[in-house]
């Protein structure tokens, strides 16, 4: 275990440092020009250069990189081009935010993508089997700030049940983590669903049911288990689809998370907090995909991690 | 109804008197509803079943026998199937008016089944002992610590050893054999009146069927349960069964005891179906070639010289190499053009992995010849074109051809892969080939799920001889198919092997099947082999152990001849799988007469 765990802490640093090259080469190629958006349109040429030396963007790629990377391994992200604060200090102050967010909106997908799979997949064929599956393929495909606006209208502004935007009380989180969670919900129901009927067929199933155990028995004691084990393996990914929504959740309610800090770097090209709100992301990634392998073994007793 | 008022009474009725039937089934009729509307799969079929009593329902794949026990479970595949007419009646109760709720107190209360695949019917994910428990606790009240101790007791009665601390184990953990001892031990916790048993050791070595068979002829003898046993195995009806009803169809064509059944069959179908058994020690249809092969000295199609094939197991923190699989430990044998070589063994022993290494599928150690050439230190294109020499026929005819190609294109690609003849010179040749197999030529446009499994077989043998090797390598390619059709195709492969003087290495753990077609049979055991000779030195005169176990375990297709007691093995066979430089000792083969080959000293 420890073994493993070491190799796979060992591959996860190979995974960042990769992320942290490729994004920063791309952020180099950019055709927009950092200090053009810090010195302002009315800057003489000669400041323009005073502060492209100052941040020591006039020097070739590989010193620069090589630069951000020593700081890097002793923790400094870099200072913000425009808020003319520490990249992390940002960071930290938002990540609470979206990782709170992320957990709402996993517990939205899992609560609402598994039910509805198990229910599709126990009576397949029905109406009830196809209007969920009709449920699921709009939960896919609707583009997620249209269904934020919408829950937003429907269940803040006319009903008023929830607010409007903001953070701070468990109400505020209701709508942005449905926002977040209908998509993976359709992802999930659709997996939950086909995993299960092929479950439902398997001969271990008639063995529970020639036992004369109850239908809710062999229903959440036998095929759940089995069922459920491709849609572990899914959520390690599913964090980093998140990232993606979270930039657009969080401008739409408002929720100060990390996806507004990164929306608001890249409208000004401010690249520390780009590069920092990547390997963040980057980081929550590896380390879902090794939380899911991690519970694996708990569920199948066959799956060893060597 | 009296179930209703009284609900305890269905579970807890007192065991109907000796002389009544326990089950009584009376014109039962299951129909499926299919894209051609609903059709019946068992017609009009009524039997019932004493105290005690153990019936064999045998027949052969689409008979209904399977659907028959399903129906008596209520375990029918929903919504496609259905009782359409008839009763079943546990006792007083008539089992098809209950409701679900009222059935199920029934199911694995006083009606139990155990399934044909040990391997998949156990739940992957779930303990050995969560599952036992389960099934004690879904039909009692007592408390957890009690159904813990029934379920020890359970696992002891069918002889596991260590029951106990079997508990924390899941099924991967455990063999076949083990497992199915498992099922058997949670249908029989609760004593059930009646055991319904699917083909319980279809899938299992012949010597652990044995044991199987053995411990539930024993539990039978202490509970007195009544057994339906359903099998196309009349060997194991034969060794088992009380009375016998022979299914065709879905229709019984005949029923009677045991006995009479087997000397007196009334019916031209049992005849058939019993004659189509292959029986051990009935050999001699099959000319043993030595005679007319000798003068001419025979030249070797195949030769294998210690043939090793190891798998390597990583693990550890760098996934270094620590355990490997001795799969293949030092074979060497040789195959004569029109000779047929059998290997024979039980799971796990190796001799699929050795036709692997043989057509080029798996890498290896030691020497392979094909037709005089080594195949080491050959290039690409002469390791293609000694290739074609060496073809397979697998087991499974459903999963072997895909299913989205013409079998006539299935039949063709080995040609096309080959590059041989023009499209229009293929074309003939897989006519001709159809009608050498027994099929017709305008079936070539079909698709294969449109024939049954012989037919699927005799399509994978054309395809095999589509490039007239020298070796066809059979793996088991006869165990899917029923007796009847497997007779026609052993008599098939007989055939060609006249006509076009191809070397077979057929791969079997069927003995009486191998008896049937062989020249010349090797014993393997945990990769090595143990004894090999002719097929009258095997079979009349086997000389290691292992190979007297293998002859003896198998069921005779015989009342007269029935076993009081079988082989029982004292433990499993051991693993293959070895830690790095622990490789096993080479056994020693020494002629004792006539090129009969034993190993030295016994397994164990």
């Amino acid at each position: 275990m420890i073994a493993y765990l070491t190799r796979r802490l060992i591959q996860a640093a190979l995974i960042l440092l990769g992320v942290s090259l490729i994004t920063f080469a791309l952020l180099y190629l950019l055709p927009a020009d950092p200090v053009r958006q810090i010195a302002g349109r009315s800057a003489t040429p000669q400041t323009v250069e005073s502060i492209r030396q100052q941040l020591g963007l006039d020097q070739p790629f590989a010193v620069q990189y090589w630069r951000y990377l020593t700081n890097l391994v002793s923790g400094d992200l870099g200072r913000s081009y425009i808020q003319r604060s520490e990249v992390s200090e940002l960071i930290v102050a938002r990540l609470p935010a979206s990782l709170l967010l992320m957990v709402g909106a996993i517990v939205c997908e899992l609560v609402i993508g598994l039910s509805m799979g198990l229910i599709a997949a126990v009576k397949r064929g029905s109406a009830t089997d196809q209007a969920l599956m009709v449920g699921s393929f709009i939960g896919v495909s609707a583009p997620q700030f249209v269904v934020g606006l919408l829950l937003l209208y429907v269940f803040a502004v006319k009903l008023g049940w929830f607010p409007i935007g903001g953070y701070g009380t468990f109400s505020h989180m209701v709508l942005p983590s449905l926002t977040l969670g209908i998509l993976g919900a359709g992802w999930y129901s659709r997996m939950m669903r086909s995993s299960m009927i092929d479950v439902l067929r398997q001969d271990y199933i008639r063995t529970a049911r020639a036992k004369g155990l109850a239908q809710r028995a062999v229903l959440f004691g036998h095929a759940l288990p089995n069922a459920i084990l491709p849609v572990i393996a899914m959520i390690g990914i599913d964090i980093g689809m998140f990232m993606g929504g979270i930039v657009v959740v969080e401008s739409v309610f408002g929720w100060p998370g990390i996806g507004q800090l990164a929306w608001q770097a890249i409208q000004r090209v401010d690249i520390p907090i780009i590069m920092g709100v990547t390997l963040v992301s980057a980081c929550a990634i590896v380390l879902g995909n090794l939380l899911a392998d991690i519970v694996a073994p708990f569920i199948d007793p066959r799956i060893k991690l060597r | 109804m009296n179930a209703a008022t009284h609900p305890k009474q269905a579970a807890g009725a007192p065991a109907p008197a000796a002389d009544r039937p326990v089950l009584d089934v009376a014109g039962l009729t299951i129909s499926v509803r299919g894209e051609d509307g609903e059709r019946p799969v068992v017609s009009d079929l009524s039997f019932s079943l004493a105290r005690g009593e153990t019936l064999c329902i045998a027949g052969e794949s689409g008979s209904g026998k399977s659907m028959t026990s399903l129906a008596i479970m209520a375990l029918l595949p929903q919504p496609q199937a259905r009782i359409s007419a008839g009763s079943i009646r546990l006792g007083d109760t008539d089992l098809t008016s209950l409701d679900e709720r009222r059935m199920r107190r029934i199911r694995g209360n006083r009606i139990a089944m155990i399934f044909q695949e040990p391997m998949t019917s156990l739940n992957p994910v779930l303990s050995i002992g969560r599952q036992l428990v389960e099934a004690i606790e879904a039909h009692t009240g007592v408390s957890s610590a009690e159904s813990r101790r029934l379920a020890i007791e359970a696992l002891t009665a069918v002889r596991i050893p260590e029951a106990e601390s079997r508990l924390k184990q899941y099924p991967h953990e455990l063999s076949g054999g083990m497992r199915q001892r498992v099922m058997i031990a949670m249908a029989l916790a609760l004593k059930p009146d009646v055991l319904i048993a699917d083909e319980p050791t279809t899938a299992l070595d012949v010597t652990v069927q044995g044991e199987v068979l053995e411990l539930l002829r024993d539990l039978q003898r202490q509970h007195g349960t009544s057994v339906i046993l359903i099998t196309h195995d009349m060997g194991v009806v034969a060794e088992m069964a009380d009375r016998v009803i022979i299914m065709r169809y879905g229709r019984m064509v005949e029923q009677g005891k045991v006995a009479d059944i087997f000397e007196r069959p009334q019916v031209d179908y049992t005849r058939d179906l019993l004659a189509a058994v292959p029986r051990m020690g009935t050999g001699g249809a099959r000319q043993v070639p030595t005679d007319k092969a000798e003068p001419s000295q025979p030249t070797d199609v195949a030769v294998a010289r210690d043939l090793h094939v190891r798998f390597d197991l990583t693990g550890g923190f760098f996934g270094r190499v620590n355990r490997r699989v001795h799969a293949v430990e030092g074979i060497s044998f040789s195959i004569a053009a029109n000779e047929t070589l059998s290997l024979v063994g039980e799971s796990g022993c190796g001799k699929s992995t050795t036709a692997k290494a043989l057509a080029g599928l798996v890498p290896y150690h030691g020497e392979l010849e094909i037709g005089g050439r080594n195949l080491k230190g050959l290039g690409r294109e002469a390791r293609k074109a000694v290739r074609r020499d060496v073809q397979m026929i697998f087991q499974d005819p459903y999963a072997s051809l895909d299913p989205r190609m013409r079998v006539g294109d299935l039949v063709a690609e080995p040609l096309v892969i080959h590059d041989i003849g023009t499209p229009g010179e293929r074309t003939e040749r897989v006519a001709a080939l159809f009608e050498r197999v027994g099929l017709s030529v305008d079936q070539m446009e079909r698709y294969p799920h449109e024939f049954s499994g012989g037919q699927r077989q005799r399509i994978c043998i054309a395809r095999a001889l589509a490039l007239r090797p020298k070796l066809i390598i059979a793996d088991e390619s006869v165990s899917a198919l029923d007796v009847s059709v497997q007779a026609r195709v052993l008599q098939l492969l007989k055939e060609l092997q006249a006509e076009f003087g191809v070397a077979y290495l057929f791969i079997s753990h069927d003995m009486a099947v191998v008896e049937n077609i062989s020249d010349r049979v090797a014993v393997m055991y945990l990769g090595q082999i143990v004894e090999m000779g002719t097929r009258d030195q095997i079979f009349s005169n086997p000389r290691h152990p292992y190979t007297r176990r293998l002859i003896e375990a198998v069921p005779v297709p015989d009342p007269q001849r029935r076993r009081a007691r079988f082989a029982r093995m004292e433990r499993e066979i051991p693993s293959p799988v070895r830690k790095l430089g622990d490789a096993p000792r080479k056994l020693v083969l020494a002629d004792v007469g006539g090129g009969h080959l034993v190993a030295e000293s016994p397994v164990s």
